[in-house]
């Protein structure tokens, strides 16, 4: 089947979120049976920025087949109803029978749109969909932030997915040729682009939680607002971030940007270093796919345990400053 | 600023999640139910709109007569009238809790002052559907933000922002209007003794909205693999340091 995909670009071309999309997209439209004689299924993808900014290369190593680009000039900037309704119009160029985005804020809010002007379902946070004979996609989706997963049948022309940004890994092709990039100009309502983001600069330019290679947890057990500067130095000292749990921000020791779990931030790190944190389920649902995670904990039972790889059982106002001055020595 | 939440009651899962045998529920036989976390803020963001520019806040929410709970906790942080619309021991998709919701607003339109300002959580915890609020808007012909963690109100309009990829989007656009917030917007108060027994004798007004088939069915759920068992123990206290950081060398985290 042919296979619609929105991709967010950023300065590094396509983001990881739309690159683990345009895998399972590329799954979706090779999965289902092949009409005789057609060539291979079409996975178009849709950008919006200038065309010189579009990665054809990239997109090509990700499978992508057609690429369309909307410019600034025909769309500025991020409205999600046009960008939904800018999918609309591109369903009868590309003949999907599929529209999949990454399940990101912009990624589930422009499906919901595009779910409410054709009124079919959206099937959010999808790990995997494959056509069944009657012409549903059997899907399995994430609920509770992944902590429970759904088998699901969604019956909807076209099916509309976002995919869990944790979990499908992005897997590029092996035979990969260059898209060509095709400027398409929408067809828009005014009613479309009453609601339009204007961007400005983050107010912490730092090394952002979500993308972090390394990221130091503190939890209940870092006692207050006043604990956290062991950790920050830790963090720093690895080239990380420092994450925290939900009990901190409800408390008020930390801001909410630093929430690692089911309501804060999911995290995906090479190392997840998580002190004074017993493991709440929802915290988990946040930092289950960093590849290991290592716990300083002083309770040897602390839920989190059964959840970690390695695991230090100590005060971590022992042992951070210990494991930070082993590592200025070290350096 | 006439002002309405709606509101999810949900399973209060604390060190794991159950399903039933059968695979189609969260088993809540051990747990509590609660407003989902990101909507809890959303009662808070109205209460503390209308204690600024007056008003009224309206808490709202499809589900079973046991969601009355939720419906009185929300009266308990400041909300001033509760509407249950019974889900007849249904399962409710996404378009037909917003078709609800929509007939919920306009039946409180034609009798009397409309909603300025309808808010919901960004998504609700248990079924993680990502639409309801977007739904919602485009079946009243409102405009729509969602994500959002911090909201102004100006005058006629709204000023909406959130971070995305570590830069600020912000939206500006008339009222009435849709806005799912998350959690971090604020910190909800805990309530008062004079609102809990206020909450307690409130009416709760009730209805029972129309049932819908949905295009997405669930089959059953299921606990994902878990790719972790027991951790391995390194040590304890500052002695286990040295293993640790032999540890974070084999890792190649270490700079």
């Amino acid at each position: 089947m042919n296979v619609l995909c929105l991709v967010e670009l950023d300065e590094a071309g396509v983001t990881d979120a739309s690159l683990r999309a345009l895998t399972f997209a590329r799954s979706l439209a090779t999965g289902g049976p092949a009409a005789p004689g057609a060539t291979g299924p079409v996975v178009a993808a849709v950008a919006f920025g200038p065309a010189d900014r579009v990665p054809a290369s990239l997109l090509g190593r990700y499978g992508v087949t057609e690429a369309y680009v909307v410019e600034p000039s025909a769309l500025d900037g991020y409205a999600p109803q046009a960008w939904a309704r800018t999918l609309e119009g591109l369903l009868s160029v590309t003949l999907a029978a599929a529209v999949v985005a990454a399940g990101t804020d912009c990624g589930s809010e422009v499906l919901a749109h595009l779910g409410a002007l054709t009124g079919q379902p959206m099937a959010a946070n999808c790990l995997t969909a494959s056509p069944e004979a009657d012409g549903t996609l059997a899907v399995s989706r994430q609920r509770w932030a992944g902590l429970l997963i759904e088998d699901a049948i969604l019956d909807g022309t076209p099916a509309l997915l976002t995919v869990a940004t944790d979990v499908v890994p992005p897997v590029p092709v092996d035979d990969a040729a260059d898209p060509a990039v095709l400027v398409h100009e929408p067809d828009l309502d005014p009613a479309d682009l009453r609601v339009r983001a204007a961007v400005s600069a983050g107010r912490d330019g730092g090394v952002s939680l979500a993308t972090a290679r390394v990221v130091v947890g503190g939890g209940r057990g870092v006692g207050g607002p006043d604990g956290f500067a062991p950790l920050e130095e830790l963090a720093r000292l690895l080239g990380g971030v420092v994450g925290v749990s939900r009990v901190v921000t409800s408390q008020g020791w930390r801001p909410h940007t630093q929430q690692v779990g089911q309501t804060g931030t999911k995290i995906t790190p090479e190392l997840y270093l998580a002190c004074g944190i017993s493991g709440a389920i929802q915290h988990m649902a946040g930092c289950a796919s960093a590849k290991h995670i290592v716990v300083i904990n002083t309770d040897p039972a602390a839920p989190i345990l059964s959840r970690a790889d390695y695991a230090v059982i100590g005060d971590l106002a022992e042992v951070i400053p210990a494991l930070v001055a082993a590592l200025k020595e070290r350096a | 600023m006439e002002v309405a939440v709606c509101v999810k009651r949900v399973p209060q899962v604390g060190g794991r999640i159950v399903v039933t045998p059968d695979g189609q529920d969260v088993d809540t036989r051990m747990s509590g139910f609660a407003i989902s976390p990101h909507e809890e803020c959303a009662v808070e963001e109205a209460v503390q709109i209308t204690e600024r520019l007056g008003g009224t806040v309206s808490v709202l929410t499809l589900g079973p007569a046991e969601a009355a709970d939720q419906l009185r906790d929300a009266l308990a942080l400041g909300a001033h009238r509760a509407v249950l619309l019974e889900d007849g021991g249904r399962e409710w998709g996404p378009a037909g809790t917003a078709a609800a919701i929509v007939a919920e607003v306009r039946r409180r339109a034609a009798e009397g002052p409309g909603c300025d300002l309808l808010l919901l959580g960004n998504e609700a915890a248990d079924t993680g559907d990502y639409q309801v609020g977007v739904r919602v808007a485009h079946g009243l012909g409102w405009p729509c933000a969602t994500g959002i963690k911090h909201l102004e109100i100006t005058g006629d309009g709204a000023r909406a922002r959130r971070e995305y990829r570590g830069r600020e989007e912000t939206f500006e656009f008339g009222l009435p209007a849709v806005i799912t917030v998350k959690e971090g917007i604020n910190l909800p108060r805990y309530p008062s003794l004079p609102g809990r027994l206020r909450a307690k004798r409130a009416a709760i007004e009730q209805y029972q909205p129309q049932w819908q088939p949905e295009g997405l069915r669930k089959r059953a759920l299921r606990v994902p693999d878990q790719p972790r068992q027991q951790a391995t123990v390194l040590g304890t206290g500052a002695d286990a340091v040295p293993a640790l950081v032999r540890l974070l060398e084999e890792l190649g985290v270490l700079k």
